[in-house]
């Protein structure tokens, strides 16, 4: 089984170096675009290959590169953005590839850079990832001094800079639009769209942002082509995907593997199963604000379309295990306590429905709830879903909810009408401030 | 008054971007290092150095989780609180540093060692409970692992 993203990771061991990136074939790709392909077959070659977004929406790269306006009348600088925020609670992936194979993800940057002619580049990380950091640094270093970066890139002509910038914390920095905003020094507030980043992005100009793992997918569809990234999946969405799991299996951690690998095999094989004592209630297939899938879900192909029919996302790819120990009440509570707590405030469904929701689900799980609440929390799964709301953080944060509703109903009267949480004291999750 | 040294890092950052303003972040993050935190005064220094308003630049500061307007002590431990170290049993860590240091979220001990805060999703799901003091990550805790962690900060 191929696993081009994470074949030269080893875990505990550092990084390859940039010769040993190069011995292994590293930058080939590099090579390869600047003396034989223009920036259009570039991306018509990814294009082809139907790499689709791994931060969570799934969009085609190579379609959202070509809204990108190209030729000499274009705007410039033009630029392009590692999306490494990864602030999705429950999601780990990115972390792996970062401090895993840096020049992995710049040799992607470089491609994606000059695919739509871009000349300055930056990698947005989250702050927490510390090793990372110490590692990209090391690693751009060496990529300027082996003159994969800066001025005429290996006597092309094409030049581009790349620079890491780490912010200081907010989920909303995950947003391309509230990066971008990030970036340029003000509040990561969300922009409104249209004008589209590929059109007005930073500072203005034409901008790329696309996620760590699509970017490190990059290289390799170049090396190998696009029928070949197709055949890595078992399903119709193309290449390998970076799957995770946290929660009470036994061996929680992230894997590379074929693209609609099923849920069941993830957790048994992968996962090693559920702990001894513990039973499987439901997961969140990709990260905090994806809709909950449950029993009959598990042989379903871990893919973005048959997630999408089973009312769900694939989102992130990295999973979340609701057990029989937990109490989905507390569950949902956590979750919508994190979503209240990162609205940047901007729209008033969102900055006043979350807490809302917050402060019900607090009074459920603490037995002081009524019935009349669980209708409270369904008109909010309506109001704040799509298309009530400035940006998708609010409908995001409704997708775990409405689907809680939907599969552990029973759960949430119980509370109501035992006037106690089922579940252990201890289980009551207290926000805590 | 913003020293020679921070003077000197702000405008490297200011260089990098089309106005000063757009380094204010970064700005932000460099007073920090050398005081901990961004007090009032510093605040002002920035704002005027980059050419916002302090109540401009406020609104940029107090946005960010990370960019503390209050002093912190020596060290500050970060303790996720999100879904999966939830679901694995983070509260009786938070409980053990409330009654090992005999704060709560939000304060600093009497002598300036710590301050604790809460803290979303640390990207380290698949072995939590976890935290960070400072710069350090701390995954698959224990209770028991905590007295020996917390003395190696002093």
């Amino acid at each position: 089984m191929e696993k081009p993203l994470t074949q030269h990771i080893v875990p505990g061991r550092a990084p390859l170096s940039l010769k040993e990136y190069e011995q292994v074939g590293g930058y080939q790709s590099v090579r390869k675009i600047l003396k034989e392909m223009a920036p259009a077959d570039v991306q018509n070659l990814v294009k082809a290959s139907d790499l689709r977004g791994r931060g969570g929406a799934g969009f085609n790269t190579g379609l959202k590169w070509s809204f990108v306006p190209m030729g000499p009348e274009a705007a410039k600088p033009k630029y392009l953005v590692a999306n490494a925020d990864e602030m999705e609670p429950g999601t780990f992936k990115d972390r792996v590839l970062l401090e895993g194979n840096p020049h992995q993800l710049i040799e992607g940057m470089i491609i994606a850079a000059y695919a739509i002619d871009a000349s300055i580049s930056y990698i947005f990380m989250r702050w927490a990832y510390k090793v990372a950091a110490r590692e990209i640094i090391k690693a751009l270093e060496e990529a300027y001094e082996a003159g994969y970066l800066g001025e005429n890139i290996l006597g092309s002509g094409f030049s581009l800079d790349m620079h890491l910038h780490t912010g200081v914390g907010r989920y909303m920095c995950g947003e391309e639009t509230a990066l971008l905003n990030a970036l340029e020094g003000k509040r990561a507030n969300p922009r409104a769209k249209p004008p589209f980043p590929q059109v007005s992005g930073l500072f203005g100009k034409p901008t790329i942002v696309n996620n760590v793992e699509t970017l490190c997918c990059l290289p390799h569809i170049i090396n190998n082509g696009a029928e070949w990234f197709k055949g890595l999946s078992k399903t119709g969405d193309a290449g390998t995907k970076l799957y995770g799991i946290s929660g009470r299996v036994k061996t929680p951690g992230c894997w590379e593997l074929p693209m609609g690998t099923t849920i069941r095999e993830l957790i048994e094989e992968h996962g090693g199963g559920m702990q001894d004592g513990y039973l499987f209630k439901g997961l969140l297939p990709g990260g905090a604000s994806t809709d909950f899938l449950v029993e009959e879900h598990l042989d379903l192909p871990m893919d973005y379309t048959a997630i999408q029919a089973a009312g769900s996302r694939m989102g992130t790819g990295t999973m979340i295990i609701l057990d029989d120990h937990t109490c989905p009440v507390g569950f949902v509570h956590n979750l919508q306590h994190f979503f209240a707590q990162e609205s940047c405030g901007f729209c008033t469904p969102c900055r006043e429905g979350l807490p809302w929701v917050e402060k019900i689900l607090l009074a459920i799980d603490r037995g002081e709830g009524k019935p009349e609440h669980l209708l409270t929390l369904d008109f909010h799964t309506k109001y704040l879903g799509p298309g009530n709301t400035f940006c998708a953080l609010a409908p995001g944060a409704m997708e775990p909810l409405q689907s809680a509703l939907k599969y552990f109903r029973e759960d949430f009267e119980r509370h109501i009408h035992e006037h106690h949480c089922p579940w252990s004291k201890a289980k009551v999750w207290q926000p805590s401030i | 008054m913003l020293t020679t040294e921070e003077k000197h890092k702000i405008d490297h950052e200011i260089s990098l971007v089309p106005s000063p303003k757009n380094a204010c972040i970064e700005a932000l993050k460099i007073v920090q290092n050398s005081h901990g935190w961004v007090s009032d005064e510093s605040l002002k220094d920035v704002a005027d150095y980059v050419g916002m308003s302090p109540a401009e630049l406020d609104s940029v500061a107090t946005f960010y989780n990370l960019i503390f307007r209050r002093p912190v002590g020596r060290h500050v431990v970060l303790v996720c609180d999100s879904i999966s170290c939830w679901v694995m049993g983070y509260e009786g860590i938070r409980d053990r540093l409330y009654e090992k240091l005999n704060i709560k979220y939000g304060q600093t001990t009497e002598d300036g060692r710590f301050t604790l805060l809460p803290n979303c999703c640390l990207g380290t799901c698949d072995r939590a409970p976890a935290l960070m003091i400072d710069n350090d990550l701390y995954r698959d805790l224990t209770v028991e692992q905590l007295d020996e962690i917390l003395e190696k900060y002093t």
